[in-house]
């Protein structure tokens, strides 16, 4: 089984053409590409600018035609194999070039071989792109694979289950009702924790988790915990890696409420403003002892990794300190199962191909989900 | 005393621990006999208790707000007759292999009926750790600093402290209002409260937030030194030729 794992998590992908990080580094590998090709084939410096006015007059059509297409073709080419993958993107750049080939050629006449050197030239560039997004993608997926590990080996301080299991012996004689549910809340915990955590999740089931994890924390610390939910506005649709929130409330409990002797509230926001979820955590906190900073970096680190893997450049991560509060911002792009694909974004071109069966692919991935919820 | 009760003291800031110590405690009972004196949410309130009504054990939490297990032991040999201390923890990255280095008591959370047992049958032949033995556990810096008065245990919060000096066979706490008399080494102080202090000189460390600024001083024999102005306290204090660093140091810091 382990093998079957590792072998699907290493089969290359094809990159996310939606993605603002995609497609900000097309744009400058490519144009700076034709500058240095503008460079080289400038006599002289002095004439290096029109020969660049004259290589971006073909690159920057072509290639902004090409990230169309490919815009609109993402969620198809992403349910195909990476070779299939790679031989259709290879036809759209030669697709695109010889059409815009003939617009142009039919507005002024180009030289002949013209149409070859842009289809090679586009060839190339893409062959090196795919090529660096795959490595790109190779050098962060072990992350991704010991995400679930490190799940288990840190994400959940030994300290929480051993005060959990005790607080729920505490509860066997006087209330064995109340310990049942804790036990339920914390198998329900644990299974997420130990399940394969490297695809995205919707929200709501992250919320859900967060909740019983508060609901654990507050068996033990009673009175001294007051969580305070603004979840209404929240999309609970919205994709999101697993373990984001949890982890981080994990700190606000651990560094904002059990040092302090005086009763403290967490704060939970989430809701969506223009294309965007964000997700703001506050904790009460005194700066002094500086003892347990090490760890909580550790936690920011690791969900702040994740969702750069996750969203590349569109999704952040902030922490900052307050003169008595300690508090994170996580912002990522708002994407749902059903429509895999940024609101807020005006859809440029008509119907998507494919869209239909991309429905049914989220709904089965749902039922998946829900299985596993139940099992 | 073979016959009287064991008395017991539980100390730990998580109410569902304590009542659970409780219920385990209550299952010891029929083959020991034992009482359980009271229940503390941290080591303040463990010590206010124990000044007024003595244990034989005190059963703590390491982790609690206020003042942690460790620092409460340490606090605790200061008083009359010290009781035992068994420490509880849940899970304490490296703090069980010190308590084993050390031979320190403690019970691993959730505690076990039979372990609990074994433990309270050990005390009447505890004695309490020493004081050596406990500054070896891996613990955060002290929050107070304890004194004897006429047989009670006085706590000086660390951050009244505006110097320490040593004098003789003692060290001086100053705060803003008085003074306390402290049995310890100003050199193990400086250690375990790193940077909060800073000496001034060979037998002097002064707090840095209570440090006003320093001034130049020229003596009756034309030597001129250093004065340490304080914030709260109108003396000052002499910095020594050595420690005259700390001067340029510290008057960058508040410069930039």
């Amino acid at each position: 089984m382990a093998a079957i794992i590792r072998q699907n998590s290493n089969q290359p992908t094809l990159p996310d053409f939606r993605n603002m990080g995609t497609i900000l580094r097309v744009l400058v590998a490519v144009n700076l590409g034709a500058a240095v090709l503008a460079y080289a084939r400038a006599p002289q410096l002095a004439s290096a600018y029109a020969e660049w006015l004259e290589v971006t007059g073909f690159v920057e059509p072509y290639l902004l035609l090409v990230l169309a297409v490919l815009w609109a073709a993402s969620p198809w080419l992403s349910r195909l194999s990476f070779g299939i993958g790679v031989v259709t993107v290879a036809l759209v750049t030669i697709v695109a070039g010889s059409l815009l080939h003939t617009v142009l050629d039919r507005l002024s006449p180009l030289p002949p071989g013209t149409l070859a050197r842009w289809i090679v030239f586009g060839l190339v560039a893409m062959a090196m792109l795919l090529f660096y997004f795959h490595l790109r993608a190779r050098a962060l997926s072990p992350a991704i694979t010991e995400a679930r590990l490190e799940a288990l080996q840190a994400r959940i301080r030994p300290h929480f289950l051993f005060n959990s299991i005790n607080a729920v012996l505490s509860l066997m004689r006087s209330d064995p009702r109340r310990a049942e549910v804790a036990l339920e809340d914390m198998a329900d915990l644990f299974r997420v924790l130990m399940r394969d955590n490297r695809n995205l999740a919707p929200l709501e089931d992250e919320v859900e988790l967060c909740r019983q994890y508060m609901e654990l924390e507050q068996l033990r610390l009673g009175d001294r915990l007051t969580v305070d939910w603004n979840v209404k506005s929240m999309p609970g649709d919205a994709l999101v890696p697993p373990l984001m929130l949890q982890p981080l409330l994990e700190n606000a409990v651990y560094h904002g409420i059990e040092p302090s002797s005086t009763p403290g509230t967490v704060s939970i926001n989430l809701f969506l403003s223009r294309g965007e979820v964000h997700a703001i955590l506050k904790n009460p906190y005194r700066a002094e002892g500086g003892s347990h900073h090490s760890g909580n970096k550790m936690a920011l680190a690791n969900v702040r990794e994740r969702l750069a893997l996750h969203f590349d450049a569109e999704a952040s991560l902030e922490s900052r300190v307050t003169k008595d509060a300690y508090e994170v911002h996580i912002r990522i792009p708002y994407r749902t199962e059903a429509a895999n694909s940024a609101t807020g974004v005006p859809t440029v071109t008509g119907p998507m191909p494919g869209s239909e069966d991309d429905s049914v692919g989220g709904a089965s991935a749902r039922l998946r989900l829900m299985e596993v919820a139940r099992a | 005393m073979p016959d009287s009760p064991l008395r017991i003291l539980i100390v730990d800031d998580e109410a569902p621990a304590r009542r659970r110590l409780r219920d385990l405690l209550e299952d010891c009972a029929a083959a020991l006999p034992l009482a359980i004196v009271g229940e503390a949410q941290n080591g303040r309130e463990a010590l206010e208790m124990l000044q007024n009504a003595p244990v034989d054990l005190v059963l703590t939490d390491i982790r609690m707000p206020d003042m942690d297990g460790v620092e409460l032991a340490r606090h605790l040999l200061k008083l009359s007759h010290p009781p035992v201390v068994i420490f509880a923890t849940a899970f304490h990255e490296h703090a069980v292999q010190a308590f084993e280095l050390n031979a320190v008591d403690y019970l691993m959370k959730p505690i076990r009926v039979q372990r609990l047992l074994g433990a309270l049958q050990k005390v009447p032949r505890l004695k309490p750790v020493s004081a050596e033995k406990l500054s070896q556990l891996p613990a955060t810096a002290r929050r107070f600093l304890s004194v004897t008065e006429r047989s009670r245990v006085v706590l000086v919060p660390v951050e009244d402290i505006v110097y320490l000096k040593a004098e003789l066979k003692y060290i001086t706490i100053r705060t803003a209002q008085r003074e306390y008399l402290l049995e310890e080494s100003l050199t193990r102080l400086e250690t375990e409260f790193g940077a909060r202090f800073v000496r001034v000189h060979r037998n002097c460390l002064a707090a840095r937030d209570h440090i006003r600024g320093f001034e130049r001083r020229v003596n009756d024999d034309g030597d001129a030194h250093w004065e340490v102005l304080l914030a709260d306290v109108q003396e000052t204090l002499p910095v020594s030729r050595r420690q005259q660093f700390v001067v340029r140091e510290m008057g960058r810091e508040t410069a930039a």
